[in-house]
């Protein structure tokens, strides 16, 4: 889906809020939220395609301004909710009030994943554009490489498409790669010496 | 008795709803006893930077290793005892006086636990999230991290399966120091490339 935490490229948003060093947790419901996204993962057999679009389905303006262990904890007390471990009628009644899930699915279960692909289609060296595409349900293609020509620089292994995983029991396996794009040719200003490298899967690519 | 005492801290809405959701998992049987003490020690004592600290400290003084790690990062790193959950698809990419590299993850927070532990706040929200990939000059001059003028700028977003490690160059005057002087001058800044040694 063309969500809010597709950031990549976007504008506006101001200075790093960078530290040197942190603790991992800042605050003890930190850590019970990522454990409880273990606990619901498990629980309900979530792959990672299906555990990061719970996270992609959130708000907008929520995701923007919650932190990453929000996320967490609102995409587990979704999946919990979805898979109905929970109601939400408990979370609100026990919270005391409003419990924020994320959105909707928008995209229909994959039942027919179609057939893995063994052979990789490229080579290292070969030009290819990513799919200009919009998918409504969850990718690891992001917004900012669609339609954009770029060059293999490295062959990874071959795994499940989150595309598929996320939206059902059906798995497809395909080649990866990485795959780079002459910073100029992403944003048209002239910058110099940029190179981003995106890994993406092979159904996401077209030969250039 | 003190005054924080009489008057403990409120609790936020985030955590009334993390309090939530946890007596309700717990009431249905589905938390282990533990499970979230362990997941708290695993994350701020069993791994962290110190541990990819290591890897770029034998880099720098093992060239046979340094290559088997540009070769294989998964494999090398496993030598060292390191491995597991995001750490199973390794890739280093290493900085020269030409080259500069950095990592990012535009769509959530990929990072590789296994050598740097849990990524940092500002890796995980949006403002380098979306700038990294647009601007990296602007924005490493902006955090501090000084570059030479012309050098290439490879900029790693970790979209799919594989996580990146950065191996920094190694920092002149440092001929003398043994392997573990060397590894205590390692940041994770260093090693996501948003600084330099």
């Amino acid at each position: 889906m063309d969500g809010i935490h597709d950031l990549g490229g976007m504008q506006g948003f101001g200075s790093v809020a960078h530290s040197p060093a942190e603790l991992a947790f800042a605050g003890r419901w930190q850590a019970v939220a990522r454990a409880l996204m273990a606990v619901v993962a498990g629980a309900v057999q979530a792959s990672g395609g299906e555990f990061r679009h719970s996270i992609e389905r959130m708000e907008p303006g929520h995701y923007l301004t919650s932190s990453y262990y929000e996320h967490w904890l609102t995409a587990a007390a979704t999946l919990a909710v979805e898979h109905g471990l929970v109601t939400r009628a408990e979370l609100e009644g026990r919270a005391g009030g409003r419990f924020p899930l994320s959105g909707p699915v928008l995209a229909p279960p994959v039942v027919d994943a179609g057939p893995d692909v063994e052979a990789a289609r490229f080579a290292v060296g070969d030009r290819v554009r990513v799919r200009e595409w919009h998918p409504p349900g969850h990718t690891r293609c992001p917004r900012y490489v669609r339609g954009k020509a770029g060059v293999v620089v490295r062959l990874d292994g071959i795994y499940s498409v989150p595309d598929i995983e996320a939206h059902g029991a059906a798995r497809r396996r395909e080649p990866t790669y990485s795959v780079r794009f002459d910073a100029p040719d992403l944003w048209q200003d002239g910058q110099h010496g940029v190179r981003v490298h995106v890994d993406l899967w092979d159904s996401y690519l077209e030969p250039s | 008795m003190s005054q924080e005492a009489h008057h403990p801290a409120a609790v936020s809405p985030v955590e009334r709803r993390v309090a939530t959701l946890e007596a309700l998992l717990t009431e249905r049987g589905l938390v282990p006893e533990g499970f979230i003490e362990e997941i708290t020690c695993r994350y701020e004592s069993e791994i962290g930077p110190m541990n990819g600290a290591k890897v770029v400290a034998r880099a720098w003084t093992d060239p046979a290793y340094k290559q088997r790690l540009l070769a294989d990062g998964t494999a090398a790193i496993a030598e060292l005892g390191f491995g597991g959950p995001e750490g199973d698809h390794m890739v280093v990419v290493e900085n020269t006086p030409a080259v500069h590299n950095v990592i990012v993850c535009t769509l959530c927070s990929c990072y590789p636990w296994p050598v740097l532990g849990l990524p940092p706040a500002w890796y995980k929200d949006p403002p380098y999230r979306a700038r990294m990939v647009r601007e990296p000059r602007a924005l490493l001059a902006e955090m501090g991290c000084p570059l030479v003028g012309d050098a290439e700028i490879r900029v790693w977003d970790s979209s799919a399966e594989v996580r990146y490690l950065v191996l920094p160059e190694r920092p002149p005057g440092t001929e003398g120091m043994t392997e573990a002087e060397l590894a205590g001058l390692v940041t994770r800044d260093s090693m996501i490339g948003v600084a330099r040694l």
